[in-house]
């Protein structure tokens, strides 16, 4: 089976050739574009890539340009890594970060919630007194970590632009 | 906060079966870290014991259905080693969840007079061979396809997957550490009433909270153990579970099997995340039950963690959407309580299996046959003292009728089963 890899913190990420959809998103993705499928007859965009509308079943779809921008909806923060490649890293974040777009559509409790670690602003894993920084509610904008011309991984820092809330929450421990 | 709920669900047309068939023997092995032998070993070990609890011999077995993720032995290995001839067997891919989903699926196949007694296992080194927590192997191989949306960022083994909706709990309804500590704190105070168990020793708020943080807001000891072991549940019909075997016996009254939340693709899309799968399967659980939350005396909600028993009983509606920080901490779930929880000790101190352990103990509570340590009387049968005082050492609720147990798999997916005496 053809496929394109790239590597990632020492860790092998593959795309298999006839996987369409994921190979179409992190391609845009690689070429700077954040973009999701919209379905035309309801105009609604979904997260991750699917072969279907998960609202209808419509099986056609286009990529369009979706805007980076949205607030930390939940998130982990990971002491104890599992995966080789992520044992010099942590403690690490996985954000679900909810984007301003079509957030509560179409109903009151969906919203794009989109995966990604917390990085700096160059797409490197946050160092430790930036974890502390973030919370829910924190205000976020995307970075595509490039890899190779044909992956990038969207991921996530503080956006330096928006008013960030004063304190947000985090887990009572520190 | 609310949901809208399930209106399209019809929970009436099994209302028949309720009842008719039984979890008629209960079989395990040893809760251990290092077996030192293998999943087909452990398997016919724990049939066999289940199948003399149950008072049948090979012959009165030929349906066989077991669940793993690759890391146990097919059931024809099974039966060839137990003489017994199969008119049915299928070997399932799954964890947490399946045990009362296979239940479902083999009253449906002798329904459908497919078979007459099915033997349901799961055998699994989950310390010795396939980490159960997702250290080891499992961790390195490389990540492909759908998985670049979550491996890739690490996030991968369950605590990992789990902790956006734990902590969104928390945000959501102020939910303490310390409430959710108290779910590890009362199991371990059951564990020590359970010889079998694999962690004996009570702990206390102030350990959970000062144990390693594994992934926030998951500390060492929110998490469960991982143990090699195996255990099996043999369903029949109940008039059939009678023939082989005197006594009470658990009956199972409805069952819900891998109820889904909305995009269980990635179900982070949507919802209040901190709702979980319950939210719809008690919709089918209670109607098809003919009961509700207030009329169970014993609970099993599955503990891989402190907060997937919470957020089970929550969501099954054992109290308010909310307050099942409240319901955990309140003395509610421990034994001498309004309804104990997990009284084996559960996946967080007994030994893990998928739920399926968590069966057994439900069907013994139902039975009146706990193994705890209380005497045995003249009859052969355990005086239980019902004393629950930190010097007790009885672990038998009183005048059980009826019990729930609450499958988990992940958030978004769940099944469950309501048992009576019978």
């Amino acid at each position: 089976m053809a496929q394109i890899t790239a590597d990632h913190l020492g860790m092998t990420l593959t795309i298999d050739d006839l996987d369409h959809e994921n190979k179409d998103f992190f391609a845009w993705c690689a070429k700077g574009e954040f973009r999701l499928q919209k379905n035309p007859n309801n105009d609604l965009v979904r997260y991750p890539p699917t072969t279907r509308c998960p609202w209808t079943g419509d099986a056609d779809s286009e990529w369009v340009k979706v805007e980076g921008k949205g607030t930390v909806y939940s998130y982990n923060e990971v002491h104890h890594a599992i995966q080789p490649a992520f044992k010099a890293v942590a403690p690490y974040m996985l954000l679900l970060v909810e984007l301003d777009t079509q957030k509560g559509k179409p109903s009151e409790f969906e919203g794009l919630r989109v995966a990604g670690n917390l990085v700096t602003a160059d797409g490197e894993m946050a160092p430790p007194d930036m974890v502390k920084k973030v919370g829910i509610g924190s205000r976020m904008r995307l970075v595509l970590k490039k890899l190779t011309d044909e992956i990038a991984l969207p991921m996530w820092t503080l956006d330096e632009d928006a008013d960030q809330p004063a304190k947000p929450w985090r887990y009572a421990q520190e | 906060m609310t949901l809208s709920s399930v209106s399209d669900i019809d929970a009436s047309s099994a209302k028949h079966l309720a009842d008719k068939y039984a979890i008629a023997g209960i079989g395990e092995t040893a809760y251990l870290r290092g077996s030192n032998r293998t999943t087909r070993s452990m398997a016919t070990e724990a049939i066999s014991k289940a199948m003399a609890d149950a008072g049948m011999k090979a012959d009165d077995v030929d349906g066989m259905l077991s669940y793993s993720s690759g890391d146990s032995t097919f059931s024809p290995f099974i039966a060839g080693d137990l003489g017994i001839r199969l008119n049915f067997y299928m070997d399932v891919f799954g964890g947490g969840s399946s045990t009362e989903a296979l239940i479902g699926i083999a009253i449906g196949v002798i329904e459908a007079g497919m078979c007459k007694t099915v033997a349901i296992f799961r055998s699994m080194n989950g310390f010795s061979q396939v980490r159960i927590g997702g250290t080891g192997a499992r961790s390195a191989v490389p990540v492909k396809g759908d998985e670049l949306h979550s491996r890739a960022y690490g996030w991968q083994a369950a605590g990992q997957m789990f902790a956006p909706t734990f902590m969104r709990h928390m945000y959501d309804y102020g939910t303490t550490p310390e409430q959710v500590a108290m779910v590890k704190v009362t199991h371990s105070q059951h564990a020590a009433r359970n010889p079998k168990a694999y962690y004996k020793t009570p702990v206390t708020v102030d350990d959970v909270l000062s144990s390693r943080f594994i992934v926030k807001p998951l500390h060492l000891l929110d998490c469960c153990v991982e143990t090699d072991n195996a255990n099996c549940l043999i369903v029949t019909r109940a008039e059939r579970a009678r023939d082989h075997r005197d006594g009470p016996q658990a009956l199972i009254r409805s069952v819900v099997g891998r109820c889904c939340k909305p995009r269980i693709d990635m179900h982070y899309q949507a919802g209040p995340i901190s709702t979980v799968a319950g939210h719809y399967a008690k919709e089918i659980l209670w109607p098809n039950a003919g009961l509700g939350p207030e009329d169970v005396d014993v609970t099993g909600a599955y503990d891989a963690f402190t907060f997937t028993s919470m957020l089970q009983l929550e969501d099954y509606g054992f109290c308010k959407k909310g307050e099942g920080g409240q319901y955990v901490s309140d003395g509610s779930i421990r034994l001498g309580g309004k309804r104990p929880n997990n009284t084996s000790g559960g996946h967080l101190c007994e030994g893990y299996t998928h739920g399926i352990n968590m069966v057994i103990e439900n069907v013994r509570q139902l039975r009146g046959e706990i193994d705890d340590a209380c005497p045995m009387g003249p009859d052969g049968k355990r005086q239980h003292t019902h004393d629950y005082s930190d010097t007790g050492t009885c672990r038998a609720v009183k005048d059980v009728n009826v019990s729930a147990n609450l499958g988990w798999a992940m958030p978004g997916t769940g099944s469950a089963m309501v048992m009576v005496k019978g």
